[in-house]
């Protein structure tokens, strides 16, 4: 900051770095021009860089890849077209099992997470003792990684000796085998999903709440809005870029699930995601097609084929999103 | 909150209406319900965490009773202990490895972080909005879109195995530089900049005199919220580093899990290990942390 205050008159009293008799004034202002133009551009370069090898490029490649019948295996790669593709879509009732797996998981998890969070963020916004505590013991799940989130709860819902079988059996349940049936894998998965991210979403609601002018809800309160009114009428609308925003984030992580369901399974044959693949999602999949089976061509067809669900998802998943809060 | 103490006088309401305000205050007060809710979800978020230490510092005979334990043992020194020693997880190994790819990102990610959000919010440019536009696209495309090649690119560069493999294609991303972005605009005075350029400042000394030092909290928040997220990551190592040998954190504790036995006291005290890192971080700076999702939310 020092250096700022002294105007350093040219030449004058300048330091080692800039002698006086190197630059004349009219190399300095060429070199000054040079600066202002390309400077900018050295500045945002390192992503570009980045970016372009280690994100364009493996893009670009996937698409030829996924034309192709490449595998470590085979000698010569030959290209094949659409066959992948075809193949994909007609016969690949694994993969289909993958995607079906895939939505249920995403729905059961997202719909749930967003729900409680904006209930917790709801209750969070309102005028409590304590509210840096609650921010952090709600937040503090953010800093477990997915891999320990799974371990835990793969504990939790073991099917001897596990903590929620224990549970059911107090309510009078008898016990769950967690991994081996659909819909209670896809539900104990859900949770670990959950359990990770309401507290994120929450924080991110209660920020946006926070934006709400507060005379809309007293103009509101005065005309005798009922506080679940007001939820309703003003801040769920006025929440909706949010709303959408959370949505699109967790659609992008939900129907990319990997981790939680590759951990709930202990052993080397965690890709298959459970004993008659009741639990693999699509990018488990695409890994067993890609290491396990070493058919890279078809890999890259499944890769492209789950970014496109991903994007359309995420569109729907906009429209929605815009509907609902402009009928109200 | 700042904007109530600059409203005029006038619109505030007046004292002879105390009906009125009686009923705007109540508005914003937690009802029992509103408590029970909160207490829930803060017992639900937290228990997880008691229970790993629970189950830590038990014997793994202990780990499987009926029912399961609730208080905790005296073994967790001996656990760890033998986590540590776990040939199959390498745990120390992964340790430092992570610490090392975490802290290289996270260094990078500030520091091209504010090179590029400060060229975006302050510099004029030609195809300024386009690179902005291609970032943000960027931060929106899953990573198993190229997966394939670009592990097969880890190949030929003779990455696989290696800690460049999960450090080199993350040293910046477009969270960091788009953050910097939205800190800068507001921040950095643009008086500030112009009088530094007459001065006879070039724009890497502007950026190191003028712009290094009004980013610092930004930086601070920004560089938390990328080591947590680096320690934690796990589908691409997963992918690229195979051999056990040469595991981050996350991948140790994955070979703990596939072992033949697998040993829950054991495991849970490696994931306490694991955790154990961020846990301090969070203790420490969990206001900025928090602070800073906050603050990402509202400008997105």
């Amino acid at each position: 900051m020092s250096s700022l205050k002294t105007p350093a008159p040219p030449g004058a009293s300048d330091r080692r770095s800039r002698p006086a008799p190197r630059h004349s004034p009219a190399r300095r202002r060429q070199l000054n021009r040079l600066d202002l133009r390309f400077t900018p551009y050295v500045f945002v370069l390192p992503f570009f860089v980045l970016f372009a090898i280690f994100g364009v490029y493996p893009i670009v490649y996937t698409f030829w890849i996924a034309m192709t019948d490449r595998s470590p295996m085979n000698a010569t790669i030959s290209f094949v077209g659409l066959d992948n593709f075809v193949e994909l879509f007609t016969n690949d009732p694994q993969f289909w099992n993958a995607v079906v797996n895939t939505f249920g998981m995403f729905a059961l998890s997202t719909i749930p997470q967003l729900i409680i969070a904006l209930l917790l963020a709801n209750a969070l916004n309102r005028r409590i003792r304590g509210q840096m505590f609650f921010r952090l013991a709600i937040a503090m799940p953010i800093i477990t990684s997915t891999a320990v989130v799974a371990l835990i709860f793969s504990m939790i819902y073991a099917r001897e000796f596990g903590l929620m079988n224990w549970l059911l059996d107090l309510v009078g349940v008898g016990p769950i085998d967690w991994r081996a049936n659909r819909f209670a894998s896809w539900f104990a998965i859900a949770t670990m999903v959950d359990w990770r991210w309401v507290g994120y979403n929450a924080l991110i609601y209660l920020a946006a709440m926070q934006s709400i002018n507060k005379d809309v809800y007293e103009a509101a309160a005065l005309d005798g809005a009922s506080q679940r009114r007001q939820f309703w009428s003003i801040t769920i609308p006025q929440l909706r870029p949010t709303i959408i925003f959370t949505l699109i984030i967790s659609t992008i992580g939900g129907l990319q699930l990997f981790t939680e369901p590759l951990m709930f399974t202990s052993g080397s044959g965690a890709l298959s995601g459970g004993t008659e693949g009741q639990f693999q999602t699509i990018t488990m999949y695409l890994l067993d097609v890609m290491n396990q089976r070493f058919r890279w061509g078809y890999a890259g067809a499944v890769a492209l084929v789950l970014f496109l669900l991903i994007a359309s998802v995420s569109f729907i998943n906009y429209l929605l999103a815009r509907r609902i809060s402009s009928d109200k | 909150m700042t904007s109530t103490t600059l409203r005029p006088p006038a619109v505030q309401p007046p004292a002879s209406r105390p009906g009125i305000r009686h009923r705007a205050e109540k508005l914003w007060t937690a009802s029992p319900l509103t408590w029970f809710g909160l207490v829930l979800g803060v017992i639900l978020s937290l228990f997880p965490f008691y229970w790993m230490i629970v189950i830590a510092s038990r014997t793994s005979d202990a780990a499987n009773s009926w029912p399961p334990p609730f208080l905790p043992g005296g073994k967790l020194g001996e656990n760890i202990q033998r986590v540590l020693d776990n040939g199959d997880a390498n745990i120390v190994k992964g340790l430092l490895n992570s610490f090392l790819v975490s802290g290289t990102i996270t260094v990078a990610t500030v520091f091209f972080g504010s090179l590029a959000g400060f060229a975006f919010a302050k510099l004029r440019f030609r195809g300024k909005n386009a690179l902005l536009l291609i970032i943000l696209a960027s931060m929106m495309i899953p990573i198993q879109l190229g997966v394939l090649p670009l592990y097969i690119l880890m190949a030929k560069l003779e990455w696989l195995n290696t800690m460049p493999s999960v450090t080199v294609p993350f040293l910046i991303g477009g969270f960091g530089i788009f953050m910097m972005r939205q800190y800068a605009e507001q921040a950095v005075p643009n008086e500030l900049i112009e009088a530094a350029r007459v001065d006879g400042c070039s724009t890497w000394r502007v950026y190191w005199h003028v712009v290094v030092p009004a980013l610092r909290p930004a930086a601070a928040v920004l560089g938390l919220l990328t080591f947590m997220e680096q320690w934690n990551q796990f589908f691409w190592p997963f992918v690229v580093l195979a051999d056990p040998a040469n595991p981050t954190v996350q991948i140790s504790l994955r070979s703990l899990n596939t072992a033949y036995f697998a040993d829950n006291s054991q495991i849970f005290a490696g994931t306490l290990i694991a955790t154990l890192p961020l846990f301090i971080v969070f203790v420490l700076f969990g206001r900025q942390i928090i602070g800073g999702i906050m603050e990402g939310a509202v400008k997105s």
